[in-house]
């Protein structure tokens, strides 16, 4: 009783700010959990990377104008999303360096705006909220939103996941049988930006790839169909970032400052371990 | 406005910034060629925790910096040859920068801190630092160039470098190696998070611009050698940080090169193959 006492500690359940982000990040965990599961298997997770870097963009400037950074995520996302698209339609080296070029100048953009907030309104944490994140911090005014772009993005991925599921895991044949492949991977690229906002509003812009890709690539390796690897990256990530709030909750008891380690911090590392775990059970259950 | 530009402690800032970016032009030139891009990326940022990490324990910034390098160039070299190479790199650089959080987020000085770390700060550099980034340069370029032609063989048509005895493991770590190096020095300046635009932007404009390797490394220079002293000089002049400059010019330069590839006619960047050749020549 008393170690459940020293896990949950008194006011965890109350607390509204703790539901709150108890409720964002289950959702965003269950709305990266089919993005990502397509993202790995398709071998992007540097797009998915590069555009959680370029929604700091976004972040930057919501915080500079003063809206939720939410829809400064998304837009950028959206944004970023067209602009590969745009840019490196034919191939996949050059697309690299494409994306790698366009994702510097919206980091380098995103500090120019983060420079102009701290400067405009005297404030300091912003730069630390839009890379590093702050669950704590999502507003309940942002909930709704928070569930309206997840059900989107999960709409488009089930409105696309027959066709998106052949291109990813044979592009010949669904090449060969030619079903409007580009507009499944517009479909896809929408969803992934959504998706990476969604994640980079939990646990920040720059480390929203773990949210997205981590728990995919951990389920990848335990589960043998796409259907079972979904529900498994959904139930490792809602609990990766359900236990990476309770322990940033009660690590504000915990050295060096008493102020609270990072939610992020706990949600990395533990979609981290999740991931090896894993792996190491895949390579057990191979051998077997 | 401008007065104050080269007195006393910006020398020192001129040139560490100017050795720091032709070894990242230099650097970047096979970090493009060898589509190493994941990696440019990757060793940069997770050497940002290597930064708040020295931060917090007091110690100076190039050795935090310089030891995540090494330690991230390590990862990538030893997980890299297994397959999932994407994914594992950006779980682990995820979980680096988390932990840098987490460093920062103990420092009492936190966001100012941050903010220079990730988008650079020109006079981070203190004359300390002048003597051990000279000798880190000089043997990063050094190592470019004795490797020259093993690395672009290697680059360009492994089973040809295979058949003349390179051994493609040793190569890559040692590429790996000079990224680090190149990191390690760039990213007190540039910001962790910019790092990558100065090691990506100079060279992939140079390949638009000719076909032929050295050359093209030496545009890679020179063009991250215009980018650091405007950056720093406009950076200087509107107190704006200095990764907003340095990523802008990194498009300004690849948006050029591309529409000029494109006015010659050019089906843009040299094949692997016609490398190769001029690189066993």
């Amino acid at each position: 009783m008393s170690i459940l006492h020293a896990i949950f500690q008194p006011g965890l359940f109350s607390n509204s700010s703790v539901q709150d982000a108890a409720v964002v990040g289950a959702v965003v965990a269950l709305v990266c959990a089919p993005v990502g599961v397509f993202t790995v298997v398709r071998g992007q997770s540097f797009a998915g990377h590069a555009f959680a870097d370029v929604t700091a963009t976004g972040g930057s400037a919501a915080f500079l104008l003063g809206v939720s950074p939410l829809l400064g995520f998304v837009v950028m996302a959206l944004a970023g999303a067209g602009a590969t698209e745009l840019l490196g339609a034919e191939r996949q080296r050059g697309r690299d360096l494409a994306t790698g070029v366009l994702l510097g100048a919206g980091l380098g953009l995103s500090a120019l705006l983060l420079y102009l907030t701290t400067t405009a309104q005297s404030t300091t944490g912003a730069a630390v909220t839009v890379l590093f994140g702050s669950i704590f911090a999502v507003s309940s005014s942002t909930l709704p939103m928070v569930i309206g772009f997840g059900a989107t993005a999960l709409f488009l991925v089930g409105l696309v996941y027959r066709p998106l599921l052949l291109s990813s895991i044979n592009p010949d044949l669904a090449r060969a049988q030619g079903a409007g492949l580009r507009v499944v991977g517009l479909v896809y690229v929408v969803s992934l930006a959504l998706s990476v906002a969604l994640s980079a509003l939990t646990i920040g812009a720059i480390l929203s790839t773990a949210l997205l890709i981590g728990p995919a690539a951990a389920a990848l390796r335990l589960a043998k169909s796409p259907g079972r690897a979904i529900a498994c990256a959904a139930v490792i990530g809602v609990a990766a970032t359900w236990a990476g709030i309770v322990l940033a909750y009660d690590s504000y008891n915990w050295p060096p400052a008493q102020q609270g380690w990072p939610v992020s911090f706990f949600v990395v590392s533990l979609v981290l371990a999740a991931y090896l775990l894993a792996q190491l059970t895949g390579r057990r259950a191979r051998q077997a | 406005m401008l007065s104050g530009l080269f007195s006393g402690f910006m020398v020192d800032t001129w040139l560490q910034a100017s050795v720091m970016a032709v070894v990242a032009g230099a650097v970047g030139f096979f970090v493009v060629l060898r589509g190493s891009s994941f990696a440019a990326h990757a060793i940069p940022q997770g050497a940002f925790t290597g930064a708040a990490g020295a931060a917090l324990i007091g110690a100076n910034t190039l050795v935090g910096v310089g030891t995540f390098s090494l330690l991230g160039v390590v990862a990538i070299a030893r997980w890299g040859r297994r397959g999932q190479h994407d994914v594992v790199t950006a779980l682990c650089l995820v979980t680096v920068l988390g932990i840098g959080s987490l460093f920062l987020s103990m420092n009492t000085e936190y966001s100012e801190q941050t903010f220079s770390l990730l988008f650079g700060e020109p006079l981070a550099v203190s004359s300390s630092d002048l003597l051990p980034t000279a000798l880190l340069g000089a043997g990063c370029i050094t190592m470019v160039v004795v490797l020259f032609r093993p690395l672009m063989l290697s680059s360009v048509a492994p089973e040809l470098a295979a058949a003349r005895g390179i051994r493609p493991a040793r190569i890559e770590l040692l590429f790996l190696l000079s990224v680090g190096v190149a990191t390690t020095m760039a990213l007190p300046v540039v910001g962790a998070l910019l790092v990558f635009s100065l090691m990506i932007g100079p060279p992939a404009t140079a390949r638009f611009v000719t076909d032929r390797p050295a050359l093209a490394m030496a545009v890679s220079g020179a063009l991250g050698l215009i980018t650091v002293w405007v950056s720093i000089t406009a950076s200087f002049w509107s107190n704006w940080p200095i990764g907003f400059f340095v990523g802008t010019f990194a498009v300004v330069w690849y948006a050029t090169g591309r529409s000029l590839a494109r006015w010659r006619r050019k089906p843009g960047p040299v094949l692997p193959l016609e490398l190769a050749g001029a690189g066993s020549r």
